[in-house]
């Protein structure tokens, strides 16, 4: 075990300082949420006056929807880190090293996690700028920002997974691109749940990322229910684990196949 | 079933990837310790698919392999330990510096504190990395990324180390210089070194010893001299005029006396005899006789091209054309 915490510290590094090369990277994958943020809260604004909705205003709820979408799609497009360090033959040369397969994996996700941290923070402070307000406080806030690492990091082993099986950047924006908007729009990222048709009500209680809007939200809110946010707290902790456990396995089909 | 010399033994290795691509079909060899052990063969053949399951990157559909005395499927862990390999795809990471990727390196071997700074240090200097140690990686050129990837496989003092295709896509100045450092690392360090190539130069230059690797299966194998004393005599190639479709020159040559082992291959025509130029005069007289034009002639002392012919029934020299890289 300690071998694996070490070699995960290692490979932490590793992608910390390649990312740390490129800090404007954060910024560019923050361009796209900016401009939902802003255009998204100016276009449905009315949405506020909506009888039956709960928040004061349009961006005091849609800030939350924005950083955990950021997470979201910044999670299933981690695959492509792979695919890189495969046509590089990076990744072969760990796998014929001592390294243990788990740090492989953990490696990238602790680093998608570290980022995320970054990136709900400013996404956090923009929503503060255009006028969004958070009466669960700091506390709320830190709900929010953890469980969209949570959730990113599921994201981010899937697509980690799934690079390693299928070995190819089109599949993997092809999968990605297949499986994240509905993700985001099967949740209430946009729009508060009961006022969402029936079925996609259901559909929601099974997507990970609408357990992060529930508790993130649920956090923010005057008096949280901690039940609530405990409770998907949870599933997205257990979950990630999952995740990183498939995608650990997902290096054995890969060596198989070469 | 490992002797104890042997750093390196295989036996019986197959491996089918899908859609029925048989990589290796029964292939073995064994290599003694401190040696350098050359596999070649055209692209395809199923060195690099040796390499892998050596190194531990993949496993044999069946067939036994050991690597310093360790069995690789039974303890890979172990083999880990004891090799090192320098893959046709590189291993660099181009966004990190060439100290970084080495420290790294050292790091999961686990290496550290001042004896891995040391190491590192020793292995930049010796490989001319020193001043571009600190520039990241994307910026080196073919040859530096090349000698970095060499570097990396030794920080940890393999047994063994896997040098596949190492100087594929290298310039011929830089191919020199690479032929040099890996006679040196077998010379100097008593490392046991299994290189798998395609150039024939190559593999005649640095293996003390040789398989010659056709269709999964070694064909061939012995010290470079061997192989080529195996072949009687002087092989005379003769460019032809036209392409020869219908075997007209081959029937020319089957009546000179004096001469065997007649192939052709397109313009190309190839045949050995025991006196080169005595012959010469017979075989032109033959050809034109037979109606085949001629466009040259040459002689040459038996090459390990001519010993891969001789097994396969081909030239490595035109299947190395065939296959794109």
């Amino acid at each position: 075990m300690s071998a694996t915490m070490t070699h995960s510290w290692f490979m932490t590094m590793r992608h910390l300082r390649n990312l740390a090369r490129q800090p404007w990277w954060i910024a560019i994958t923050l361009v796209q949420p900016v401009i939902w943020l802003l255009l998204f809260g100016a276009v449905f604004k009315a949405t506020a006056d909506i009888p039956g909705f709960a928040a004061d205003t349009y961006v005091d709820f849609l800030t939350p929807g924005i950083v955990v979408m950021t997470a979201a799609f910044a999670g299933g497009w981690a695959g492509m880190g792979v695919i890189e360090d495969l046509n590089r033959g990076v990744i072969d040369r760990f796998l014929v090293s001592p390294v243990r397969r788990p740090a492989l994996v953990s490696g990238r996700l602790v680093q998608l996690g570290i980022v995320s941290l970054i990136q709900s923070a400013i996404v956090i402070v923009l929503g503060l700028l255009v006028g969004a307000r958070f009466p669960g406080g700091l506390a709320g806030l830190a709900v929010l920002v953890v469980c969209s690492a949570l959730m990113r990091a599921s994201l981010g082993a899937l697509s980690n997974g799934m690079a390693l099986l299928a070995r190819k950047e089109e599949t993997v924006i092809a999968a990605s691109n297949f499986v994240l908007l509905p993700l985001t729009f099967l949740s209430s990222a946009f729009m508060q749940r009961d006022l969402m048709p029936g079925w996609i009500q259901t559909v929601a209680r099974y997507n990970p990322v609408e357990w992060t809007i529930q508790a993130g939200r649920e956090a923010l809110t005057a008096s949280p229910d901690w039940g609530l946010v405990l409770s998907r707290t949870g599933l997205l902790a257990a979950l990630c684990l999952v995740c990183t456990w498939l995608a650990t396995r997902a290096f054995r089909s890969y060596q198989r196949s070469i | 079933m490992t002797t104890a010399s042997a750093a390196i033994e295989a036996r019986d290795l197959t491996k089918t990837y899908p859609k029925d691509v048989r990589a290796l079909d029964g292939l073995g060899f064994t290599v003694e310790a401190g040696t350098v052990f050359g596999l070649l063969g055209p692209n395809g053949a199923g060195k690099s698919t040796t390499v892998k399951i050596l190194a531990t990157l993949t496993r044999p559909d069946s067939g036994r392999a050991a690597v310093a005395g360790v069995d690789v499927l039974a303890h890979p862990d172990r083999v880990r330990r004891a090799i090192g390999l320098v893959a046709q795809r590189s291993g660099v990471d181009l966004e990190a510096t060439g100290r970084e990727n080495l420290t790294l390196q050292g790091q999961v071997y686990g290496l550290h504190g001042a004896g891995l700074r040391a190491r590192v240090g020793e292995l930049l200097e010796r490989f001319g990395l020193a001043e571009a140690g600190d520039r990241v990686a994307r910026g080196y050129s073919g040859g530096m990324q090349r000698r970095l990837d060499i570097a990396m496989g030794l920080i940890h003092r393999p047994e063994v180390l896997f040098l596949d295709e190492p100087t594929t896509g290298l310039d011929p100045e830089v191919r020199a210089a690479m032929w040099a450092e890996i006679a040196h690392l077998s010379g100097a360090e008593g490392l046991t070194i299994l290189l798998t190539t395609h150039y024939l130069e190559e593999a005649d230059r640095l293996a003390g010893r040789l398989a010659i690797v056709d269709r999964g299966r070694v064909v061939a194998d012995g010290t470079p001299n061997e192989l080529k004393g195996q072949l009687r005599g002087d092989a005379i190639q003769v460019e032809l005029g036209d392409p020869e479709p219908d075997g007209r020159a081959h029937a020319a040559l089957d009546r000179v006396p004096g001469v065997w082992e007649v192939t052709v291959e397109g313009r190309s025509l190839r045949a050995r005899t025991d006196d080169g130029s005595a012959a010469v005069p017979a075989v032109l007289q033959a050809l034109e006789a037979g109606g085949v034009r001629v466009a040259s002639v040459t002689i040459a002392r038996p090459s390990l091209d001519d010993v891969y012919l001789r097994h396969t029934g081909r030239s490595l020299a035109k299947v190395a054309e065939e296959v794109p890289r």
